[in-house]
């Protein structure tokens, strides 16, 4: 028998649900990453988990993004889609020392190229702390970002989850 | 693994059946060809052997794992993360009534080498508790041999990510990690890497979904990135999670590939709360106070998250942390 595996991407997911019994759906904080990502502006960090001060954030990737930087290590899976990521050795670091998630870089970011990844869906790229970053995306993406609540994290909980 | 001649495993046998018998504290463990039979001093109860070592198996992997491992409604344990309390109906609202329930504590070390001691003698060598039932030939019968280097699998635990320079590394044919029966159609291209010299060590990028294709165990989650104490840790299901979890804290699934439903149940009484049913690039949290088994026909992609940060359980336990990740 030939197994069909089901993964996901914008143009054709199928989203779960809740049968309640005795419980407020609501406690579940339960939605769909690619339709989180299909509602959501080029480039901008929705969360989709949350747990004390980590977030996982859904992002649209299309086009051409900013740079950002952080203080600490943060990953991105990348859902659907075809994303580069150019890395640069900050000469000076951008997010401030002890600052929690990724934080903006204004314009080009001054330093060392350190390479890039090209990710296809399934592929996973470390966002090594102290580095700037950016993403490619020819075609519209998703990207999964592991990182802690910051300046751009949007959390928009009632638009998003079943309740 | 500590192996039965450690000097805090009692154990005595083999009984009739070739299997050894252990005592912990007032528990007393024994099988036979059928079944493990658990006793303490209010009561006594028998778990189907393949279930028991199903579960024993993940207990055991996990280190005691987060919260309460259930291996079925009576017994099961509740990690201090350095010492342990074994149970029998302490989260079954009957028992309860009935002040039948009894909890013993441990020193991690010593319940540790009692779990591991009797997984390895319990397990004949035709029978893997980590595979999915299809992959493995039954535990049932007489002693036969000892599959020790299935029961014990070193855990994957990624320090950044696995790929990085130095970390764990992915898993290929070469590294005995042949591609699943049920995962044959997943893509095993590994990203483009190009790292400028000198940055060898700091540019990383894996396939993750072939990472989890290769993966020869079911419902074992393990480490493969980290962001300070948020926590990575996919794992691959076939069939029925062999324990039920009670949550000590928030746990979060994003679903890769496939579907799980997970049966939710109230953690202390075990009374039913919901199903959930989640499918490819699903997002739910499991709250701090329930119990979740999950249920997956075809094997599928999970990544569980989770914050393990040492202050949660006890900031919930006390009310000062939320049992639930977020209102809105
Ligand atoms: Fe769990």
């Amino acid at each position: 028998m030939a197994y069909k595996t089901v993964f996901g991407s914008l143009d054709n997911f199928s989203k779960g649900r809740i049968d309640i019994i005795n419980d407020d759906p609501k406690h579940y904080v339960f939605s769909n990453l690619f339709e989180v990502a299909k509602k959501s502006k080029p480039w901008e960090k929705v969360a989709v988990g949350i747990n004390q001060e980590y977030v996982l954030e859904a992002i649209r990737a299309e086009g051409q993004s900013g740079w950002y930087s952080c203080d600490h290590d943060e990953t991105v899976i990348c859902m659907d889609g075809n994303v580069e990521v150019n890395f640069v050795k900050l000469d000076t670091p951008v997010a401030a020392s002890g600052k929690s998630g990724a934080v903006a870089v204004n314009g080009e970011p001054v330093g060392k190229k350190m390479g890039r990844v090209v990710l296809q869906q399934g592929h996973q790229a470390l966002l090594p702390k102290g580095s700037a970053y950016s993403f490619t995306a020819k075609k519209t993406g998703v990207l999964l970002q592991q990182t802690i609540i910051g300046d751009l994290t949007k959390q928009r909980w009632a638009q998003i989850c079943l309740s | 693994m500590s192996t039965s001649q450690d000097s805090t495993v009692k154990a005595s046998g083999p009984n009739n059946f070739g299997y050894n018998d252990f005592v912990l504290g007032n528990f007393k463990f024994n099988r036979d060809e059928y079944f493990a039979h658990v006793s303490w001093p209010t009561g006594s109860h028998a778990i189907s052997i393949d279930d028991f070592l199903r579960a024993l198996q993940r207990d055991c992997a996990w280190d005691f794992f987060y919260g309460t491992v259930n291996f079925d409604h009576v017994v099961g344990t509740i990690n201090h993360y350095g010492n342990v309390d074994l149970f029998a109906g302490r989260f079954n609202e009957a028992y309860r009534k009935a002040e039948l329930d009894y909890s013993e504590n441990f020193q991690t070390p010593d319940i540790r080498s009692t779990f591991h001691s009797m997984l390895d003698n319990w397990t004949n060598s035709t029978f893997d508790p980590f595979a999915s039932p299809a992959e493995t030939q039954a535990p049932w019968g007489i002693k036969s041999g000892s599959n020790t280097e299935a029961v014990t699998r070193r855990r994957v635990a990624a320090a950044r990510m696995v790929g990085v320079k130095g970390d764990e590394q992915i898993r290929t044919d070469a590294t005995g990690h042949p591609i699943n029966r049920m995962f044959a159609d997943v893509p095993q291209d590994e990203p483009q890497v190009f790292a400028e010299p000198g940055f060898e060590g700091e540019i990383a990028a894996f396939n993750l979904f072939a990472y989890l294709s290769r993966s020869n165990v079911t419902w074992n989650p393990s480490v493969v990135s980290v962001c300070k104490e948020s926590l990575y840790c996919p794992t691959t299901e076939e069939y029925i999670l062999p324990i039920v979890h009670g949550n000590d804290r928030v746990e979060w699934f994003i679903q890769l590939s496939d579907e799980i439903v997970w049966d939710v149940a109230d953690r202390e009484t075990g009374a039913p709360r919901a199903k959930v049913t989640m499918r490819a690039g699903d997002c739910a949290a499991m709250p701090a106070d329930i119990r979740h088994q999950g249920f997956s026909s075809k094997r599928s992609m999970l990544l569980v998250w989770e914050n393990n940060s040492a202050d949660l359980p006890a900031l919930i336990a006390s009310g000062k942390a939320p049992q639930y990740p977020v209102s809105f």
